[in-house]
């Protein structure tokens, strides 16, 4: 069984209001010198099968369909070596 | 001919019913849809109402998105059929890309819940007819992610085009960039707004009777046509 992992992230430009969130709340809790937080989404697609250039392929086309709105997130998709 | 409006419901809308009576008071005969069927049920229009549809995972309208009745209904937005997208509805035409943007958390992080002023600035949509260009009416708005955001180029497009519809006044909401509160596609048939009009139609219960007119334009449009 393979692992395949699809990290979403808000696109730069567009603004993040939970990350600021959390960024300013770091300092309260002692957590200094942390100049920016962004938040993103983490998939962790579980095959069932081995992974080869056509399932990344349709993940890949998962990833832009569905898993991110690229109209304000990029994403990104890599297979997660076995034993980690 | 009674003209007929369909409501979809998708799992987790709230406004479905809200929606029916607007469309009712409004003179049409509201048609329910189910989400799962692909079949309109010979309706003219088509409403997307508010709610939490899959309880937002993904993202607000995601999942909905790909629902049996949306094929439909994409299809048919494409030729011409009005569509109205409320709160939720809207979310889903973004992730549809039958309009274009998104609506992302609000700047403020707060839900917010209030009656909110609006500036009518496209009164030649389907759903906008019934109003006059720069009226101005108050409706309640309910969301927590509703900030409507596009590149620049996109956003300059719209307002180009005259296809925003409406805008925020006095109070941005949710930190919408340009105050958009609507916008419609390049034909006009397919209209999406955050706040809700289905909710301002009868004294009793809205702040006032001013969102009776998205309902009673599509009505004398399709009578029209």
């Amino acid at each position: 069984m393979a692992r395949v992992v699809v990290d979403v992230m808000l696109k730069p430009e567009i603004l993040d209001p939970q990350g600021q969130a959390v960024q300013r709340a770091l300092p309260r809790l002692g957590f200094a010198g942390i100049a920016d937080v962004r938040q993103g989404k983490r998939f962790e697609l579980e095959l069932e099968g081995p992974v080869d250039d056509a399932v990344l392929a349709r993940i890949r086309e998962a990833a832009e369909t569905f898993l991110a709105n690229t109209v304000i997130e990029d994403f990104t998709v890599r297979v997660e070596e076995e034993g980690k | 001919m009674t003209t007929r409006v369909g409501v979809v419901t998708f799992p987790g809308s709230l406004d479905d019913r809200d929606a029916q009576r607007a469309v009712r008071l409004a003179g049409a005969e509201p048609v329910a849809l189910w989400h799962r069927d692909k079949d309109l049920h010979q309706v003219d229009a088509v409403v997307l109402p508010g709610g939490f549809s899959y309880g937002d995972y993904l993202r607000c309208g995601a999942i909905s998105r790909f629902s049996p009745v949306m094929d439909t209904i994409i299809e048919q937005a494409k030729l011409g059929m009005p569509v109205l997208g409320i709160c939720n509805g809207f979310q889903v035409l973004c992730e549809s890309h039958l309009l274009p943007g998104a609506l992302t958390r609000n700047d403020s992080l707060h839900f917010i819940c209030r009656d909110q002023k609006l500036r009518i600035e496209n009164a030649a949509t389907a759903w906008t007819g019934d109003y006059s260009a720069g009226q101005e009416i108050v409706v309640p708005l309910k969301n927590g992610e509703g900030r409507f955001v596009a590149d620049a180029h996109v956003l300059d497009a719209l307002e180009a085009e005259g296809r925003v519809v409406a805008r925020y006044l006095d109070v941005n909401p949710n930190g919408s960039y340009r105050d958009i509160a609507g916008i419609t596609n390049a034909a006009g048939n397919v209209v999406g707004l955050m706040p809700h009009p289905e909710h301002a139609v009868e004294p009793l219960t809205g702040p006032t009777t001013e969102g009776l007119g998205f309902f009673t334009s599509v009505l004398k449009q399709l009578v029209n046509a």
